[in-house]
């Protein structure tokens, strides 16, 4: 299917961005906004069309999902499971392990609403248990958030490439709108990387050399060198892997942040501004983690003073704008809960406001 | 030597390239060194340390890779077997095998063990079941038996308040699927002489874990269930818990050959 124009939901788009990435295993469970996920593995497995694609199961829960991926990855197999919110949270004891083993794996969470159950709506509400790694022992993920379907399709490719070069669980983080919406896009002609792992998978011992993956070390001493490894990691990680865009951000006295479905509604409100010659800009972090730090700075440098931070919770990202801000600029937040979405004249009354 | 039993016990004894040379941190009299020990044959025997993973769960057996040296992947407690699924899945050619507790396949992951013994995946389990969480220092497990005192049971096991101990085996061989269930009575057993024990589990487990092996190559799911002991938890000498064993957990728990689709030669 590649080279030719699609009309696809991004959900599909996912699917066949993770083959086209040359995706090995797919675990998973069905959960609503995410299942055209599964669904549209679940067709394509066996059919010949990806060769690579050797392993699709529907386990019996979230929990045994996360667990086989991590298996898979274990011998170093590209594996992805996808999921949405009430199953992410069952999922955080797997990707805990898979951080703590250094497995490459990638999560997608198709954001939904509201804590427990919620509703089918899209929300931004799983911010900080994406980006603060949502198990327990303290990790960091690299989050990645498409906007687009175009992105939902390219992003599985981009986070076997970093889940692989760091070893690190990758979480793609999407919402419910992305998930569904349909646009056009074209699958680019590429020939999927593979990843050197003879290093450190589990596939057998060879006279003395054996893998051991684990994540316990009981000694103190070895858990202290261990994590302080791990943190290494995570900080070369956050020097070298900001990723995010930015639209009429040069000379803009306002700058909207958002990411997701916000940033295309942010795009809108830039546009109408524009046209009424406010200068407002957008700057949409593509890397949830690490925070595109750098980015804030770079808009602090040209004297930005104003930042409008847009998101479908009740106010998580504007933390990190906040501390990356760290007091040198005003920033306001607008928010949008239970699976509703902001208009974009209220994000233009918002940044109007800012301007004064 | 001459005869089975001597060929086994040349095969089983002495130092051998599938176990590390580190002391095992297992309490004397316990169940767990034996089966390391009888796993650490097969492989050999079979030729597989090569080709093996181990997928080391939570509870005594966490430090299992310190023994056996082999490739070795961590699972969160209870979930060994869909561990090992995600492993045999993507790479169908290794020998993927785990050494789980009672707590962990009949309680925190009784799901993981259950939906893999119904698909049927070709892994190995091999479950020590000591009617005790050893690990954590004694407390109840589901397969105490009523009336047993642990240290979240303190005065016995009740029916009423925690239901009957958990049959692992029964369960697992209930589905189509599962091509291999046993469950083998472990410990070594004191006899009349005090020079002599009964090492009879010892040399069915031999036996069993081979097969196990062989019934994944085969494309089978295989579970072994090991009826042991823990004396230290159980607050009993070694010797009283072979008895306690023999007496409470075995009639409880009978050893015997629940299912066997690819027949042993010599069972």
């Amino acid at each position: 299917m590649s080279a030719e124009r699609e009309f696809l939901k991004g959900n599909e788009a996912l699917a066949y961005g993770a083959l086209h990435a040359g995706l090995n295993a797919f675990y998973g469970y069905p959960i609503t906004p995410s299942s055209e996920i599964p669904e549209t593995l679940a067709a394509e497995f066996g059919q010949g069309n990806f060769p690579e694609f050797r392993s699709f199961l529907q386990a019996a829960s979230e929990v045994e999902a996360i667990n086989m991926v991590n298996g898979s990855a274990a011998t170093g197999a590209k594996t992805m499971t996808a999921t949405s919110g009430p199953g992410f949270s069952l999922k955080q004891e797997g990707i805990s392990y898979a951080a703590g083993m250094e497995l490459p794996i990638l999560v997608v969470n198709v954001n939904r609403s509201g804590p427990g159950l919620g509703n089918l709506g899209p929300e931004q509400s799983d911010y900080f248990q994406a980006t603060r790694g949502g198990g327990h022992g303290g990790y960091r993920p690299i989050v990645l958030a498409p906007d687009s379907v175009p992105e939902m399709a390219a992003f599985p490719s981009l986070g076997f490439s970093l889940a692989f070069r760091y070893r690190t669980p990758v979480i793609l983080l999407a919402d419910a709108f992305l998930g569904q919406l349909k646009e056009d896009l074209t699958f680019p002609e590429v020939s999927s990387s593979s990843f050197d792992t003879s290093s450190w998978a589990a596939t057998g011992a060879r006279g003395e050399r054996r893998h051991v993956l684990a994540s316990m070390h009981l000694e103190l001493s070895d858990q202290n060198a261990a994590s302080h490894a791990l943190h290494a990691k995570y900080d070369q990680i956050a020097r070298h892997e900001q990723r995010f865009d930015e639209v009429e951000s040069d000379d803009a006295r306002v700058v909207i942040v958002a990411y997701g479905i916000c940033a295309r509604l942010a795009r809108r409100a830039v546009r109408s501004l524009r046209a009424k010659s406010a200068p407002v800009g957008l700057f949409r972090p593509i890397t949830l983690a690490p925070f595109p730090h750098d980015g804030i700075e770079r808009l602090l440098d040209r004297g930005v003073q104003n930042f409008l931070v847009v998101e479908l919770n009740a106010g998580q990202m504007v933390e990190d704008v906040r501390l990356a801000v760290n007091g040198r600029a005003r920033v306001n937040s607008l928010g949008q809960l239970g699976g509703l979405i902001p208009g974009t004249d209220e994000l233009v009354r918002a940044a109007e406001a800012m301007l004064g | 030597m001459s005869g089975t039993a001597g060929a086994l016990y040349e095969t089983t004894l002495g130092p051998l390239p599938t176990l590390t040379s580190k002391p095992t941190h297992y309490c004397a009299g316990c169940e767990h060194g034996t089966l390391t020990h009888l796993i650490a044959s097969a492989l050999e025997a079979l030729g597989a340390r090569e080709r093996a993973v181990l997928v080391n769960s939570v509870g005594c057996s966490v430090l299992a890779p310190d023994y056996l040296n082999v490739d070795a992947v961590e699972a969160p407690h209870g979930r060994a077997p869909a561990v090992m699924t995600g492993i045999k899945r993507a790479r169908p050619d290794l020998l993927v095998f785990s050494i789980q507790g009672d707590g962990d396949a009949a309680s925190i992951g009784l799901l993981e063990l259950l939906n893999a013994a119904n698909r049927g995946d070709p892994i190995t389990i091999f479950l020590v079941n000591n009617a005790i969480y050893g690990m954590t220092g004694g407390q109840m497990a589901p397969t105490t038996p009523v009336g047993m005192v642990t240290t979240t049971s303190p005065r016995g096991r009740d029916l009423a308040l925690s239901g009957p101990p958990i049959d692992a085996s029964k369960l697992v061989a209930s589905f189509e699927r599962p091509a291999y269930v046993r469950r083998v009575f472990l410990p070594v057993m004191p006899t009349a002489s005090p020079e002599f024990y009964n090492a009879r589990g010892a040399l069915e487990g031999a036996r069993a874990v081979r097969h196990a092996f062989e019934v994944q190559e085969r494309g089978g799911f295989a579970f072994v269930e090991f009826v042991s002991t823990c004396n230290v938890n159980w607050k009993m000498s070694v010797l009283d818990s072979k008895r306690y064993a023999a007496e409470v957990l075995a009639p409880l728990f009978p050893a015997g050959v629940l299912r066997d689709r690819f027949r042993m030669e010599s069972p």
